[in-house]
């Protein structure tokens, strides 16, 4: 081993002095109102729902013809020829061609990923500035086409006579031409979410009623933050939708209690109802995150720092976990991390893909047994549902897959934000957190977990 | 009328129809108006040689200033021209007495059959003041009734305007001569038959194409129509804008302000906390706190004669065109007291129209806010004034029955209704620093319309 002199450092600045502080924080938020299946975007793509979501927070935050550090998004019900989706909405908005893209996908969880992604490069001062989004349309659901016809198809395209083509053509039965009917089944299941989550109310007895009380308190606060006008700084209408559609600021409990039962009705005493089940939706969300230096810089504000994230996965295969109990896990691990109880956390955020799913993950948290054998932690403990999805969540908003991460983060951002200021107004420390908890459950038996602290 | 919708066959129908009416009622034939090139503003400034009628030490001074601008001026109007006028510029200051004005007159009158398309006649006297003598007052007061007839008697575009100068401005004082620049140029297409009163100092621009370098202005009503176009106007002209409109229509406002490099603000103005939302917004965002220009362009209509307006019709344009505006004003002026505000009043709010009860409240409250704050944004360095639009083509005016719509066009001395851009380039110059000199008044954009003063 021969000793070499100390060559000098390269010309990239690699002292910490050059990096960020560390930490990412959220900057602002926009989504487009979610429409019903089938209603107000029914002609809208992917695309363009990403795209005007991206420009109206560009024009929010007055951002036109920056160059951000990355774009990171994505869809869960992807078409092909939707390749590079977030690149291309990038190219179609008012942001500066030279903004880099990246399409990514956790399934309900795709852009609480990207979140979480973006805030780890700022944090590492990788990247100064990230937007994090999602976007779903289940109108325009990708189609398949049957095997057969796809292979013959595939075979017409080689073909290179008449008499080969004819010959191909002829092949095809009537039966052929009907197209495989899109669905959001489990794969190796082939159980709906809503058949799997009817298991899990099953396991941990949520009842009717207490499922009706989440579905109802969804819809008042929803609509209550619309009155407030929180939306105003997070929502930009699109294609003349103004508000969420799937949202009944009059429904009440007795119309709740009224509707049939759609899931689980081959088990006894069904409980999930179309009132407390998410409606399919399209819609698509974004929110920006950036070191507390480029924030700064721009003069934005910095609503929240994100902390710490977590993701699970459980095995609903064989049995062993409920598909949407992802969070039951998630959550416990990020607070255990973090040295946090569940009384430190000023608001948290349960993604309702079925009111249900809220139901059972409380009990789970609380749950001591679930806690020892699954966890090996202490439980938890109770929820004050005086802090649970205080705005409004997915039952009334609606759920296009990759939008509702986005959705919430930039939401509970926003919430934390107004509560730190108000907190400090009424003389309180600056220095006392403002803590908000995400879970966001989503196929394949996953969930994030998501730490914000204002 | 625009016949581009018209099936083929019934377009000569109507050009001829027109036309019939047209020369029946004695009406201005419409021409296409001359307009600012945004790709080349104020390029050229004139459609053609400017003349300037008038010796003395005050006409000398306005031939030098366009001299500056590399106009092509011309003192005598014997001299030959290959080019039809583009701008005759009668400077009428020192009038003492009437008969004074005779020799200039009659001169303008010599040129007026030479007149370039969208040419200019611009006239600049003294405003009458208190105290003058008789003779005086007869000689400055009688420059508007010659302005406002001449007119009325222009044809192919061309519009006569005046400035009338306060007792303590100079000619050749920036407040003057940016004036006389404005109403010389493209920017004020559908200004015609207007005596603006210039009272007291201002700055020149550094750059006269884009005066606004560095402003910031704060629009509201901005996603669309007359709104969408003065936020155009004024970041062309250099301003850094805040749009403001109601969150429904937020898809077309950020739309808007993507592409001037604004910020959108999704806010209903006639919520209690909307001055101090505004406030907010500037405060952070690319603003860093500034705030120069404040745009009342926010309005409704809600038509209906007195005898079935409903209680909801009259309250929510009152609460949206005016009361607004004066609780914004009162708490942005509190942190920017140098606020330059420019109103949108109406020709219905200074003649009234019939169905627009409530519209002409509101509108002609402007006017009356317009002056209350005058004085006191002058106190700290700002000013107030308002454009009072005619008949402008846009969305709203596209909902008025078409024979009404017609006649609205054609009652103007320019013939034709104006565009939302004519209106915002009248918001930019009364936002502009060479415009300093003009507060509290209201300088109609309607083509002279023939209603009202």
């Amino acid at each position: 081993m021969t000793s070499t002199p100390e060559t000098p450092s390269p010309a990239v600045d690699t002292g910490s002095a050059a990096r960020p502080s560390g930490t990412a924080v959220v900057v602002g938020g926009n989504r487009i109102p979610f429409a019903k299946a089938g209603g107000h975007y029914a002609g809208a793509s992917n695309l363009d729902m990403l795209t005007a979501v991206l420009d109206g927070l560009v024009a929010r935050l007055g951002l036109a013809g920056e160059t951000i550090g990355e774009v990171r998004a994505g869809a869960v019900l992807n078409h092909s020829k939707d390749f590079n989706l977030a690149r291309e909405a990038v190219l179609g908005t008012a942001l500066a061609p030279t903004t880099s893209a990246v399409t990514i996908q956790r399934a309900c969880a795709t852009s609480i990923e990207a979140a979480w992604d973006l805030a780890n490069k700022i944090t590492l001062g990788q990247i100064s500035s990230g937007i994090a989004g999602g976007a779903d349309s289940t109108s325009d659901a990708p189609i398949v086409v049957s095997e057969r016809l796809r292979g013959i198809l595939l075979k017409l395209n080689r073909a290179r006579s008449v008499p080969d083509r004819l010959k191909l053509v002829g092949q095809l039965r009537p039966a052929d031409l009907a197209p495989v009917a899109p669905n959001v089944n489990e794969p190796r299941t082939g159980l709906s979410m809503g058949e799997h989550q009817a298991l899990t109310n099953l396991r941990w007895q949520v009842t009717r009623e207490a499922q009706d009380a989440i579905a109802l308190a969804s819809h008042t606060h929803l609509a209550q933050a619309w009155e407030e006008g929180l939306f105003d700084d997070l929502v930009t209408p699109f294609r003349g939708l103004t508000r969420d559609a799937a949202l009944r600021a009059d429904t009440t409990a007795e119309a709740l209690a009224k509707l049939r039962t759609v899931f689980g009705n081959d088990h006894p005493d069904p409980t999930m109802t179309a009132g407390n089940s998410t409606p399919l939706s399209d819609g698509a969300a974004a929110v920006l995150l950036a070191s507390p230096q480029w924030a700064a810089e721009h003069g934005l504000p910095a609503l929240a720092r994100v902390v710490d994230a977590e993701a699970a996965a459980v095995d609903f295969v064989h049995g062993e976990e409920g598909l949407l109990m992802g969070g039951a896990y998630a959550v416990p691990r990020l607070l255990a991390r973090q040295g946090l109880a569940l009384e430190d956390i000023d608001l948290v955020e349960i993604h309702e893909a079925f009111a249900g799913v809220v139901a059972a993950t409380t009990a789970a948290w609380a749950d001591e047994t679930f806690a020892a054998e699954k966890l090996g932690l202490p439980a938890l403990g109770t929820l004050d549902p005086a802090r649970l999805n205080v705005a409004g969540s997915s039952l009334a908003a609606g759920h296009p897959f990759a939008a509702t991460g986005a959705r919430i983060v930039a939401t509970l951002a926003t919430l934390l934000a107004g509560r730190k200021a108000a907190l400090v107004a009424e003389g309180g420390s600056p220095d006392t957190p403002v803590r908000g908890l995400i879970s966001v459950c989503a196929a394949g038996g996953q969930a994030v977990a998501m730490l914000l602290e204002a | 009328m625009p016949t581009s919708s018209l099936p083929a066959p019934l377009r000569g129908l109507t050009k001829q129809l027109n036309r019939t009416i047209t020369q029946a009622l004695g009406l201005t034939e419409a021409v296409t108006l001359r307009r600012t090139d945004p790709a080349s503003v104020d390029q050229p400034l004139t459609a053609g040689p400017v003349l300037v009628i008038g010796s003395g030490p005050d006409a000398d001074a306005v031939a030098h200033q366009l001299h500056e601008w590399h106009l092509d001026v011309r003192r005598n109007l014997a001299a030959p021209t290959q080019q039809r006028w583009g701008a005759v510029v009668v400077v009428l200051t020192d009038l003492e007495a009437p008969g004074q004005e005779a020799e200039r007159v009659l001169a303008l009158g010599g040129t007026l059959r030479e007149l370039a398309r969208s040419a200019r006649v611009v006239t600049i006297s003294r405003a009458v003041a208190d105290g003058d003598a008789p003779a005086l007052a007869a000689a400055r007061g009688g420059v508007a009734g010659l302005v406002r007839s001449l007119g009325k008697e222009l044809r192919q575009g061309a519009t006569a305007n005046g400035i009338e100068l306060g007792a303590d401005v100079a000619v050749t004082d920036p407040a003057t001569i940016g004036t006389l620049r404005f109403l010389l140029s493209a920017r004020s297409a559908f200004v015609d038959g207007q005596l603006l009163p210039v009272t007291a100092a201002a700055q020149a621009p550094a750059d006269w194409t884009r005066p606004l370098t560095g402003t910031v202005a704060v629009v509201t009503g901005a996603a669309r129509g007359i709104g969408a176009e003065t936020v155009r106007v004024l970041a062309r002209d250099g301003a850094h804008v805040l749009g403001v409109d109601v969150p429904a229509a937020g898809e077309s406002l950020a739309a808007v302000m993507n592409e001037v490099g604004g910020v959108a603000l999704q806010l209903d103005i006639t919520a209690p906390d909307a001055g101090a939302r505004i406030l907010e917004r500037v405060a952070r965002g690319p603003f860093q706190g500034r705030l120069d220009v404040l745009v009342h362009n926010a309005g409704i209509l809600r038509d209906k004669l007195l005898a079935n307006m409903k209680p909801e019709q009259w309250e929510s344009v009152i609460a949206v065109n005016l009361a607004a505006q004066v609780a914004i004003t009162t708490a942005v002026a509190q942190a920017h007291p140098g606020l330059v505000q420019i109103s949108l009043a109406s020709t219905s709010g200074i003649a009234g129209n019939r169905g627009q009860t409530n519209y002409g409240f509101s509108k002609s409250g402007v006017i009356g806010a317009t002056q209350a704050w005058a004085p006191v944004l002058a106190a700290g360095g700002g000013r107030a004034n308002a454009v009072a639009p005619g008949f402008i083509e846009t969305e709203m005016t596209a909902s008025i029955p078409l024979a009404q719509r017609e006649i609205s066009r054609r009652v103007s001395s320019l013939g034709q209704g104006g565009k939302p851009v004519d209106v915002a380039e009248a918001v930019a110059f009364l936002a502009s620093p060479q415009a300093g000199g003009i507060n509290g008044a209201v300088l109609r954009v309607c083509g002279q319309n023939l209603v009202g003063r």
